[in-house]
């Protein structure tokens, strides 16, 4: 028997669809950009930071329901989430992967001019 | 009480049928953050992103006690063998 009982509300699906499309980049992390409060979302805004684009942070520890209901919107277990262009790009390992061979630039500038 | 490297071994083990596994506790003993190498022939065709859904999905049970979770490689053996290669010269 298993319980399933989501955080994921429509009201909170609502919000999350209009953060993540008005936005071209929007990273969930722990604590802000001015002070990330974990080593995985650090390195994250490093990247963003690095490259010069313009992104939104949004702390996932004010809020535990936005923390549990991100889970399932993103189908994503762990956080810093990062969204570009409404989509789910990846957490901490995929992004500086991808800032190492060069797609998360070609894609970050694809979206600045989009 | 956190999870085990060998839980985490077990599962992916089970899951994913990996060629080679490196699990490393990264908690310092409290079992709450891992590090990951993965090589399965299940990643074949997959992008990334995909590969990285995965390995979450196998360890979907001990996700809600892990805290932190890296997956250093998730690659095919194909990938794996190149990798291996170039590395030794």
């Amino acid at each position: 028997f298993r319980c399933f009982s989501s955080a994921l509300t429509p009201e909170l699906k609502n919000a999350l669809d209009k953060v993540v499309t008005s936005n071209k980049v929007v990273l969930f992390m722990k604590g802000t950009k001015d002070f990330p409060q974990c080593g995985f979302s650090n390195t994250v805004v490093q990247i963003l930071n690095s490259l010069n684009v313009p992104f939104e942070t949004i702390n996932i520890l004010d809020n535990e329901m936005l923390r549990l209901g991100l889970k399932e919107y993103s189908n994503w277990p762990t956080f810093p989430q990062l969204y570009i262009e409404g989509e789910f790009f990846g957490g901490c390992d995929i992004t500086v992967e991808a800032f190492k061979n060069g797609q998360l630039q070609e894609l970050l500038e694809r979206a600045m001019c989009s | 009480m956190g999870v085990t490297k060998e839980q985490v071994e077990s599962s992916l083990t089970s899951r994913l049928k990996p060629s080679h596994l490196e699990v490393i506790d990264t908690s310092g003993g409290c079992g709450a953050s891992f590090a990951i190498e993965i090589v399965s022939e299940q990643f074949e065709g997959k992008r990334l992103l995909e590969r990285h859904r995965i390995v979450n999905g196998a360890l979907e049970d001990e996700m809600k006690q892990i805290h932190a979770l890296s997956i250093k490689k998730a690659l095919t053996p194909e990938q794996w063998k190149l990798q291996q290669e170039s590395q030794k010269i």
